[in-house]
């Protein structure tokens, strides 16, 4: 095991020292060239250590490599690493290996086709992350910065629930969701800065635009097949994007919208040390003194109730006849329609569906912001929220939450480091794909249990 | 019960089947036997809409269906255990049994959910495994169960015996026996294994590149020496 790891830690120093040991250097006075060793002993470690741990996990000894991968990712953090660079290497790829080794103990093997029975995976990680998500603002670490991320991890993961309803149950490859948060996010913008309506009055009205859209989307689109949907739906996603460009009169164009409604408690309290006339202020109902971050918590809960409510949505509507429909479609479109499924009627609901929730994520959007431009909305949003729900495991809610865990979670505590947060995010995605080509959560639980 | 006349179903410039007359009356088993690439499979495909006649028409309990999409054909009655048996893989033996149940009242889930048992108790010893985990068998009797949920009248069913073993094969001949029999449903079964399905049927339709070569009682076509030579290939005994 340790001679394994060994060559692979000589393989990578050999690779590592064209790449990592020289580099070039563009002076004045011609080309010069330096040399990194510290740099490239400190990859050498890095990949020895991996490799070690990543062969105890299949020699079975998966609680030691946990072990020593937390240990390792904790200390990482505080060493003075010649590059930072190699810090988010080290951070992030033991985090990684953590995981794996997290998963392997929560559930079985991935390839669980092949176990018969079906066993009900993570019985309890569900609750100890509702729990967790429910005491984070009080904990002593949660500062400002930490809720706010706590706001964005829960916005994807909103989407990433909103979008499996239309890709992981009902199998339409959507790659341009966003479009769907572009269309809440605008439309509660819009009502709230030119008719002045709250939050909460926005909100529905979100949901219902995005969903409307969906429809209008999916009516034609939706006799295309496999590849010709996810290409038609990724241009979509564009149009809007340009439409909000373009559209001045109602968009602001790139400049975008600013001062949108931030939520009240309720439309009983504004959350200003100063309330507008008439209004309470938070503190004063609940006399406390005032201090800004009751409002990021306080979104926070709205997003994390909003997120809980698509999710036991969700579980739902899997257990009635339209969720059965969608799965049904998704395995073998064939098969379902002989059944008496009506292929088309089926998908457009999952369709406005999804796009109603995609909506009422565009609202809270705002709500965190601020502010929003076209450019929020580009490509890239979209294949972040289908990279959350095809790692995470098609069809799995809990997978989409360790997914957004990882791919949004991991480059926020990079986000000192700039140029290197995509690369976090991209290590974590192909980290995923080779661990878990199913996904995190590959297993479905199913929906009919004795009766 | 069902009645095909003049029908003609092609893929592309392809044409799968010529001017095919046939029909099934009800209570009875009429099997469609031919070699592979007949177009039996295009047949039943066809009768449930997809892919459509390009002429001829197909008429339920005097009924036009011809262009009716594949779902109200399904609900007028017409089960489909399609080529391959495509089980839902992924979902437990009841679930893949529950979504066969769609189209029937809601009331009788339990009634058929034990007759299906009844019919193949090793069904009832996988209920919750799932689909993918069977079997070839096992998928085969889900696959006909999950027919039967909608309590059809007409049941179509394509080569139930495909790459099973011998005595599997008797278990699931003597299964679509016994559900014409105490059901009295219609059944049209397609098969490449001539002999045991024309032993099952009253009736049977010889298919030969997508036109109908002979027709008849299944007894006389199972002595003609002439279908087995000329069109059956293989006798399997
Ligand atoms: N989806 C398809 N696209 C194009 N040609 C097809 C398709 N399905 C079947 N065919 C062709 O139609 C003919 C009949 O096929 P099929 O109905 O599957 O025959 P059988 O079930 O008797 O083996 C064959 O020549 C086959 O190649
Ligand atoms: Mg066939």
């Amino acid at each position: 095991m340790l001679r394994d790891a060994a060559v692979a830690a000589l393989a990578a120093g050999l690779l590592g020292l064209p790449l990592i040991g020289f580099r070039l250097l563009d002076q004045s006075g011609g080309e010069g060239l330096t040399t990194r060793w510290p740099e490239l002993a400190a990859a050498v470690a890095l990949v020895f250590t991996g490799r070690l741990a990543l062969l105890l996990i299949d020699g079975g000894a998966v609680r030691v490599a946990l072990l020593i991968m937390v240990a390792f990712a904790a200390s990482a953090f505080f060493v003075p690493w010649p590059a930072q660079f190699l810090k988010v290497v080290a951070v992030g790829g033991a985090a990684i290996i953590a995981i794996r080794a997290g998963l392997i103990l929560a559930g079985p093997r991935p390839v669980a086709l092949a176990g018969g029975a079906i066993r009900p995976i993570g019985r309890f990680l569900p609750w100890l992350l509702v729990l967790f998500a429910l005491i984070l603002p009080v904990l002593p670490f949660a500062d400002r910065g930490v809720v706010d991320v706590g706001i964005l991890i829960l916005t994807y993961i909103l989407l990433g629930w909103g979008l499996n309803i239309v890709t992981g149950l009902a199998g339409l490859l959507d790659l341009g969701y966003v479009a769907f948060l572009a269309i809440g996010a605008y439309t509660t913008a819009i009502l709230g800065t030119q008719y002045g309506l709250s939050f909460w009055m926005c909100l529905p009205f979100s949901a219902l635009s995005a969903s409307a859209a969906g429809i209008l989307l999916g009516f034609p689109v939706l006799r295309l097949r496999g590849d010709y949907f996810a290409i038609v739906t990724l241009g979509f996603g564009e149009i809007i994007r340009i439409v909000a460009n373009n559209w001045r009169s109602l968009t602001n164009g790139s400049q975008g919208i600013n001062n949108l409604p931030r939520p009240t408690f309720f439309g009983l309290a504004d959350f200003t040390g100063s309330p507008a006339p008439g209004h309470k202020a938070f503190s004063t109902l609940f006399g406390i003194p005032y201090s800004p971050i009751h409002r990021v918590i306080f979104l926070y809960y709205v997003v994390l109730a909003l997120a809980l409510a698509v999710n036991i949505f969700t579980l739902r509507i899997r257990r009635l006849p339209i969720g059965r429909a969608w799965e049904a479609l998704r395995e073998d479109e064939i098969a379902a329609q002989a059944l008496g499924i009506d292929r088309r009627r089926i998908k457009l609901a999952a369709f406005a569906i999804g796009a109603a929730w995609g909506g009422i994520a565009g609202a809270v959007f705002d709500a965190r912001q601020g502010f929003i431009t076209p450019e929020s909305f580009g490509f890239l949003e979209s294949a972040v929220i289908t990279a959350i729900v095809v790692l995470g495991g098609l069809g799995s809610q809990l997978g989409i939450v360790l997914a957004a865990l990882v791919l949004i979670g991991l480059p926020e505590l990079f986000r000192g480091l700039n140029d290197y947060r995509m690369l976090a995010f991209g290590a974590a995605m192909i980290a995923i794909m080779l661990f878990r080509p199913r996904g995190l959560i590959a297993t479905r639980r199913p929906t009919a249990i004795l009766k | 019960m069902l009645e095909l006349e003049g029908v003609s179903a092609a893929y592309g410039a392809v044409r799968a089947l010529d001017r095919v007359d046939l029909k099934v009356e009800a209570g009875e088993i009429v099997t469609l036997v031919g070699a592979n690439g007949a177009g039996k499979t295009t047949l039943l495909m066809t009768i449930c809409g997809r892919p459509r006649a390009i002429s001829g028409s197909v008429r339920l309990r005097g009924q036009d269906i011809t262009r009716l999409p594949t779902h109200r054909i399904a609900a007028l009655g017409v089960a489909h255990a399609p080529e391959g048996r495509r089980i839902f893989a992924r979902m437990s033996v009841r679930e893949n049994l529950q979504l066969g149940a769609r189209l029937a009242p809601a009331a009788n889930l339990k009634t058929n959910l034990d007759s299906v048992l009844a019919l193949f108790p090793r069904l009832g010893e996988r209920i919750d495994q799932r689909g993918g985990t069977l079997s070839g068998g096992e998928q085969q009797m889900l696959a006909i169960g999950r027919a039967l949920m909608a309590e059809p009248e007409l049941l179509l069913l394509d080569e139930p015996s495909l790459g099973l073993a011998p005595l599997i094969v008797r278990q699931i001949f003597a299964a679509i026996a016994r559900i014409n029999r105490e059901r009295g449903t219609a059944i049209l079964l397609v098969e490449q294994n001539a002999h045991h399905a024309l032993r099952l049927a009253h009736r049977g339709y010889v298919l030969a590149t997508g036109r109908v070569v002979m027709e008849g009682p299944a007894a006389e076509l199972a002595a003609n020496a002439d279908i087995q030579t000329a069109y059956l290939g293989k006798l399997s005994a």
